[in-house]
Formats: structure tokens, C-alpha cells, sequence
């Protein structure tokens, strides 16, 4: 979810450089005040390493197709917050400029969006209170999967906020929600266990690297059954979570065409078209995005739980056709690896 | 992605293109990336249905390019590479903004067909800035400059290391990725486990590179301040190359030169 | 012309897991020898190489770099006269070119710019990198880093050169030209390797590790002629001394070794 300077306007990309911008100013001084100096050669190496290891691929399961470590997790748990959030940014600044991977106006927004939440607030708030003092195979994973899934959630929302707020793409806020949350629900529960999977071998192998990070015995490995209870949580905790945010006021492509046509919706022209809205119509059970109310004038309440049961199951059924085109890929196409 | 063997012969050929020894090259690396950034600014500026008022900036690469010896169409390869990409944050433009917008004689174009095709120009003028930056400059001349901008040492300290040793652990990632693949069958051997095993040994093998790396910083009498200033002269020529590209960027910003030529061609004003 | 000798009394070093890495080792080189450490691998080469510099504490016992007692406040000056060169050059080249990493030291003692670069020139020239001054280490071949990473320690102006397995990874060329460099250095140079065959070259004495203490302490050529001493610490003769028939001469069973 690197943004693109395409996408940015000047406004969004500099008022979030100036915020990365501080924020690398000041975690450079916080890790200059820590006493520690093994700390910059180790940034360094890290990073490199991050990077490299952000290059081999795994088979994801159940659906065949490879994924990737985006590691800024993983590096809050080996450097801390500070340390971490600079070397998740040098390593867009790399990416940036080597690989086109997010422009260079908007990474700002990329250093804040993947550097600021799994530092700031995955790790600290979500995987230290879990997985930090005693940890079991349970906890770790539990707590890697959630501070991802949380960590890319609130990143995908920034993404989207930025784009729709920089006015270049016409995709209107809500849709893009709908886009960019459940994808990253789904790889955050990747780069979750894929966390927790490298997090718990370096334990077993060496725990002075995770020194004082853990206190506890020594961690079984990996189980599938948390992960998918970890899932279905963080899925109900983000669906619901994020549609209650979905305003019920038109959104702006609505007012802006209803001001000029006088409708609120743009009559389709093609059949095609028509005969989607009339099986859209027939088939959604959540019409229009709330309950079908009987009672007249009933928003607010019941229609904002609406919204937040039709998030929830929205978000349900995306996993669901993405674990089921998994299971269908992984059917047709034996040996793809 | 084309795995870890193609990104890292990507970065090579770019650090290999730095190096160079053209006019371009030997400008302050301060006034290559004042320039880029200014020139992305403006390009960003304009509002999502601008295509005409775009056209003018390709200039910058038309001339850059040539300038500075980057092979044409190695550049116009990588731009391809990302085109899927471009394609995909673009393309939701004609879906969702279908007014008409603009006529071609009977042809109607609607407003997101016109926004698609401004955000494809936007994408092609930045990625190509990004990496004539990086191509002309060199990271470790974008590091500099960067520190004399007043970004944090320990930031760039950063940059420079993590630069330093990307190709050191790309190396033996890949030969690690290598070895795994040499010995997995299809999806077998690919899995999170597997994935987790592979790079936590190289986590760990990483972990004692750090270490041998402050020993040997240690012996050399660090202390934990890091000396990366190098004398850079800002000369005339800079100065003329900085201003020259900005001036024009401004102008182009703020004077609609296509529009401008076609109406002179055509005798009727828009 | 105190100030290069290197002396060791009773070291001892427990890591921190509890094995024991070097129990007692007492030794004294003097001003421009040239003394091998060898050993099989596990015998506590590096670790003994690694007090002498003070990146490792020893557990008790004591090291002395001429005049001065190696304690908390004198590694500053210790490092400066103390030179040591790691197994792996990349370890050791960490800055952007070559010229920075051999300008590393001289810029942490605060020297004017025009003197840092004084010395950088003069180390690079010794080692006959002059040309790949502006090149960034990942550019270099095996030789050529290995090369940069002594002209990185000798910008300092070290007394006592310390290395740790300096011909490894090295073509035949590039072992030679190595050789043929350190020859002429008139430092005081501690070489911890398995290249028998350089020690034999180089080294009027060797010292012989085994389990973290020394077996032997004497001239390279006498220990080399020890058979019986060798086989015991996992040791060979030098490739140059097998199958010579004056320094190895063959009892019964078996035709010459090669």
C-alpha cells in the first residue's frame, strides 16, 4: 500500500512530510540520547536485512499465492519503537527512490502510514501487553497477528484518507474502504504469523537478541486454530469498527452529481447496467447499507447497527470467497508454488 | 515482484549507472535534489483533469536522460514494469466519474477517462524524476545532501549502512532462497514454516554481522559519532541548473505552453 | 620502543555461558616480531586476539600494551596502538567508499582534515589501492577488501599489527600480494591463522593454542618439526615442508604424504 505521487496533492504530501519529517527528527533523538551504540550498526544491518528478506517469497496457505515479510513488526520487536520507526523509514527511502515502490512527495505518507503504526501503536499497545511478559506460542502469535492486522488497518485507512482528501482519484471514500480494508485484514493476518513464525524460531535460537522483550519458557510452535481465532476477532474488530465511520450522508461523487443532474444516481445507460442495480437490488439483504427498517425515520440507532452488522458481514464474506478462490486455485493448479 | 535476484540487479544497475562521470553527475548533489522535488511538486499540483498543461514537463527527462548517459531503454523498461501499476490506481477514475467532460468531435469522454489519463502522465514524470535522481546522484550523493539539509545524522548514518550492507544480505538471501528452492518440490517447502526458519537464520546470522561490524567500529576508536561530511561545493553551475530547471518548472506551471501553441496553430482561441 | 610490546599474564576468559574460552595463557612479544597463532579451530585464537584490544574483558588476568595496562581508561589509546584486523572485510568496511573507511580512524581522533587526509593516501599507496579510493566497498573484489580493510586500520598509525586469518577467501595472487605487503611492514604483527604455510613464510615464532591454553611457545621452524605436537593439536606440517625428506622423513607404512 505504498502510495504514489500520482495520487498526492501538494497540500496531503507536504503536511505529511512535515509530520514524518518530525517524527524522524525526533526518534533520531531518542536513539542518540539511548547509550547503547551497538544500536547503529545494528539499525543498519537490520535494515538491509528486512529489506532482503522482504524479497523472498512464501506460500501462502490455502490459496497458493506468494507473499511477503513487510517486517515493520518484526522490527519494532528486535529495535523498539524509535529505532524501528527510522529504519522502517530509511528502508522506504530505498524503496522510493530505487524501485519506484511510493513516490518520493508521498513518502511522507508512506514513512507514516507503515512506520508510525506498528511502531507506535502495534507494538507498544497491542503486541507488548500480549505477547511481552509471559509469552506461550499462544500469545505470541495472537499478539502478532492482531498488532499486524491493527497496524496495516490503521495504515490502509491513512492511505485512504490521504487519496481521497489529495482529490486526484475519483473513487469516492467508502468504496475505497471497502477496497483497502479487508485486502489488508487479509495480509495482516499474513504478515502476522509470518511474524510471529520468525519471532518465535530467533527465541528458540537465541533469546538474548529478544532480551527482556520475554520472560517465560520457551514457546511450542505456531498453531493454526489461534491464528483463524485471531482472525475472526480482529475481522469482527475491524469490520464493525470501520463502518460505523462510514457516514450515512451522501458522499461527495452523489451531492456533486446530484447538483448537476438533479438526481442523487445516474440512470445507467446500458442494459448491462440496469439489470446489475436490479439484481443488486433483489439479492442484497442489507439494501442500501442498514436494515430495511419498517419503521419510518428509524436511523440513528438501528441504522447505525445497521451498518456496522452490514461491515461485519461484508467483511466475513470477503475472507470467506477469499479463502474459498484460495481453496479453487489451490484445487486447479497442483505444483504452483 | 521479480524475486530477490531481479530487485537486486535492479538496484545494481542503478548504483552502477550513479557512478558516472557526466556533467550531470558532477552537479551539487543539493541542487540535483531540490530540483526533482520541486519538479514533482508542480507536477502534482495541477488539478486531477489537467492533461495539456503536464506535457511540457517531460522535457526535464527528454533532457536529463540523454545528458546524463542513462540507457533510454532501460528506463522506459523499468516505467513499463510499472505500468500494472499505474493501470490499477488509475483505473477506478473512469468507473466512478462518468460525466462527460470533454468532446472530440461526436466522441464524448468522461471526466474519469480524462482524470485516468492525467494520473498515467503524473506517474510517468515522477517515477522517471525518482529514479533519474537516484541515477544522476547516486544514494550515498542523496544521503549527503540530505545532510546538509539539516536531517538528522543519525537518519542518514542509517541510510548509509543500511545502503552499505543491502547488497551484502540481498547476497545471502538469495542464496539462501536459492538453496531452498533447489530442494522444495512445488508449493512443498515453501511454506510460512519453512519461511520463518529461512529468515530467522538469517536474522540470526545478521544479528552477529551487527555485532562484528561495532567491533570493528570499536577498534577503529569509535565513540559513537559518526564523521560523513564531505566537502561539497556549490558552484555557479549549480546555481544556473537549479534556477534554470525551476524557473521552467514555474512556467510551465503557470502557462499552458500546449494549449497555448495549438491555439497560435490553429488561429482560434479555445 | 616500549610501546610495542604486547604482554598477557594469566588470562582467563568464562563466556557468558559458562564454557571456557582461554585459561591462563601468559605470553610476551617484543618490538617487530612476527609470531603466529595457530591452532585447530575452537582453541581460542580469536578470543585471545580480542583481549588484545580490549573488546573483551577477560575474566582475570591482565594485558599490557607497553608501558600501559589495558583498563577502562587507557582503550582509547590502547586501540590506537593496538591494530586489528577481523576475518571479514565487510565487517570492517562499513562507510560509503574506501576513502571513508580508511579516514574512519583519523576523523574519531579529531585530526584536521588535511592530516586525515594525508594519512588515507599514505595507507592506500602501502597497500596499492590508491585507485579504488572513491570506490564503495561492495565494489571491491576479495583482495582488493581484504587490502582496504588493513589500510583502514594503518591510517591510525598503529605500533602492533594484530590480524585474524588474513589469506582466507584469497586467490593465489592475491594470497602472494598480501604477503609480499605484510613482509614489509616493521610493526609488531600477531597472526592468528590456519595458512601454515604463511606462518612458516612470515613468522620467526609461532605460538600453538589447544583448548584454551598454549602448548607451545617457540621458533616456527622447531614446532613445525614437531610431529607429535601437531597431530595432537588436529595440526599439519606446511604444505612446503610435506614430503621433504630432511623435515619429514617416512617410517614404514604408506609412501610419502603430498
Amino acid at each position: 500500500m505504498h502510495m504514489a505521487d500520482a495520487l498526492i496533492s501538494p497540500a496531503v504530501g507536504g503536511a505529511m512530510w512535515a509530520v514524518s519529517a518530525a517524527t524522524v527528527a525526533w526518534c533520531s533523538k531518542k536513539v542518540k540520547e539511548d547509550l547503547d551504540e551497538r544500536k547503529v550498526p545494528l539499525m543498519g544491518v537490520l535494515g538491509a536485512f528486512v529489506f532482503a528478506a522482504m524479497m523472498i517469497n512464501f506460500t501462502i496457505p490455502g490459496t497458493g499465492s506468494s507473499g511477503h515479510l513487510g517486517g515493520g513488526l518484526l522490527l519494532a520487536v528486535l529495535l523498539g519503537p524509535h529505532a524501528a520507526f527510522l529504519v522502517i523509514a530509511s528502508i522506504l527511502v530505498v524503496q522510493a527512490l530505487f524501485f519506484a515502490d511510493g513516490g518520493l512527495l508521498a513518502l511522507g505518507c508512506n514513512i507514516f502510514n507503515l512506520g508510525f503504526f506498528p511502531a507506535f501503536f502495534a507494538y507498544p499497545l497491542i503486541y507488548k501487553p500480549i505477547a511481552g511478559k509471559k509469552a506461550t506460542a499462544t500469545r505470541l502469535t495472537l499478539g502478532a497477528v492482531l498488532a499486524a492486522v491493527a497496524g496495516l488497518q490503521l495504515g490502509a485507512f491513512s492511505v485512504v484518507l490521504e487519496t481521497t482528501l489529495s482529490g486526484i482519484t475519483a473513487l469516492p471514500f467508502t468504496t475505497f474502504v471497502l477496497l483497502m480494508q479487508p485486502i489488508h485484514l487479509a495480509i495482516g493476518l499474513v504478515e502476522g504469523v509470518v511474524t510471529a513464525s520468525v519471532v518465535s524460531f530467533v527465541w528458540k535460537a537465541n533469546p538474548q537478541i529478544l532480551e527482556g522483550r520475554f520472560a517465560g519458557a520457551s514457546p511450542g510452535s505456531v498453531q493454526l486454530k489461534h491464528v483463524a481465532l485471531a482472525l475472526l476477532l480482529a475481522a469482527l474488530l475491524t469490520g464493525g469498527f470501520v463502518s460505523w465511520f462510514a457516514s450515512s450522508n451522501p458522499d461527495g461523487l452523489e451531492w456533486a452529481t446530484e447538483r448537476t443532474a438533479g438526481t442523487s444516481e445516474l440512470a445507467g445507460t446500458d442494459a448491462l447496467h440496469s439489470l446489475m442495480a436490479q439484481i443488486q437490488e433483489k439479492t442484497a439483504f442489507l439494501p442500501d447499507y442498514s436494515f430495511a427498517s419498517p419503521a419510518p425515520g428509524a436511523s440513528g440507532e438501528s441504522g447505525r447497527l445497521g451498518t456496522t452488522v452490514s461491515g461485519i458481514a461484508g467483511g466475513l464474506i470477503t475472507l470467506a470467497l477469499a479463502f474459498l478462490t484460495g481453496l479453487v486455485l489451490k484445487k486447479r493448479l497442483p505444483g504452483r508454488g | 515482484m521479480a524475486g530477490i535476484a531481479g530487485a537486486f540487479t535492479n538496484l545494481d544497475v542503478l548504483d552502477l549507472l550513479s557512478t558516472g562521470d557526466t556533467a550531470a553527475h558532477r552537479l551539487d548533489p543539493r541542487a540535483k535534489l531540490v530540483t526533482v522535488l520541486l519538479f514533482i511538486v508542480s507536477v502534482v499540483s495541477f488539478d486531477r483533469y489537467e492533461i495539456s498543461g503536464l506535457l511540457p514537463y517531460f522535457f526535464f527527462p527528454a533532457v536529463m536522460i540523454p545528458l546524463a548517459g542513462i540507457p533510454p531503454r532501460y528506463l522506459l523498461g523499468k516505467c513499463l514494469a510499472l505500468l500494472p501499476l499505474a493501470l490499477l490506481i488509475g483505473a477506478f477514475n473512469p468507473l466512478f466519474d462518468r460525466q462527460p467532460l470533454v468532446f472530440l468531435g461526436p466522441v464524448a469522454l468522461s471526466g474519469g477517462m480524462v482524470s485516468f489519463l492525467s494520473i498515467l502522465i503524473r506517474f510517468s514524470l515522477t517515477v522517471l524524476a525518482a529514479f533519474i535522481l537516484v541515477a544522476v546522484t547516486g544514494f550515498t550523493g542523496v544521503c549527503l545532501a540530505l545532510e546538509r539539509f539539516r536531517v538528522p545524522r543519525v537518519f542518514c548514518v542509517q541510510l548509509m549502512l543500511l545502503y552499505r550492507y543491502i547488497f551484502v544480505l540481498s547476497g545471502e538471501a538469495s542464496r539462501m532462497a536459492r538453496a531452498r528452492e533447489m530442494r522444495s518440490r512445488g508449493p512443498k517447502g515453501t511454506g510460512i514454516r519453512v519461511f520463518g526458519s529461512l529468515v530467522g537464520h538469517l536474522l540470526l546470522r545478521t544479528w552477529d554481522r551487527a555485532q562484528r561490524v561495532h567491533m570493528a567500529m570499536l577498534s577503529r576508536g569509535f565513540t559513537g559519532e559518526f564523521h560523513i561530511r564531505r566537502p561539497l561545493k556549490f558552484t555557479a553551475q549549480d546555481a544556473a541548473f537549479t534556477f534554470g530547471w525551476c524557473s521552467l518548472f514555474l512556467l510551465f506551471r503557470l502557462v499552458d505552453l500546449p494549449r497555448l501553441a495549438g491555439s497560435l496553430l490553429t488561429g482560434v482561441l479555445p | 620502543m616500549s610501546h610495542h610490546i604486547v604482554e598477557v599474564q594469566g588470562l582467563e576468559h568464562v563466556y557468558p555461558d559458562g564454557t571456557t574460552g582461554i585459561q591462563g595463557i601468559s605470553l610476551k612479544v617484543v618490538h617487530g616480531e612476527s609470531v603466529a597463532i595457530i591452532g585447530p579451530n575452537g582453541a581460542g585464537k580469536s578470543t585471545l586476539l580480542l583481549h588484545l584490544n580490549g573488546y573483551l574483558a577477560p575474566t582475570s588476568g591482565s594485558v599490557r600494551i607497553g608501558e600501559v595496562p589495558l583498563t577502562r581508561e587507557t582503550l582509547p589509546e590502547i586501540r590506537r596502538t593496538v591494530g586489528v584486523i577481523f576475518q571479514d572485510p565487510d565487517d570492517q568496511l562499513f562507510m560509503p567508499t574506501v576513502y571513508d573507511d580508511v579516514a574512519f580512524g583519523p576523523a574519531n581522533l579529531g585530526l584536521p582534515r588535511d592530516e586525515i587526509d594525508r594519512r588515507v593516501n599514505e595507507a592506500l599507496s602501502l597497500m596499492g589501492i590508491a585507485s579504488l579510493k572513491d570506490k564503495p566497498p561492495y565494489r571491491l573484489s576479495a583482495g582488493e577488501k581484504r587490502r582496504a580493510a588493513i589500510a583502514a586500520v594503518l591510517s591510525n598509525l598503529p605500533d602492533i599489527l594484530v590480524m585474524d586469518e588474513p589469506t582466507t577467501g584469497l586467490d593465489p595472487f592475491g594470497r602472494r600480494q598480501l604477503m609480499g605487503i605484510l613482509r614489509g611492514f616493521t610493526h609488531t604483527k600477531i597472526i592468528a591463522t590456519h595458512d601454515l604455510d604463511l606462518v612458516a613464510d612470515l613468522c620467526e615464532r609461532t605460538i600453538v593454542l589447544h583448548g584454551g591454553s598454549v602448548a607451545a611457545d617457540g621458533p616456527t621452524l622447531e614446532i613445525f618439526r614437531n610431529g607429535a605436537l601437531l597431530e595432537e593439536c588436529h595440526l599439519e606440517k606446511p604444505f612446503s615442508m610435506q614430503g621433504c625428506p630432511v623435515c619429514s622423513p617416512r617410517s614404514g607404512a604408506g609412501g610419502q604424504r603430498v
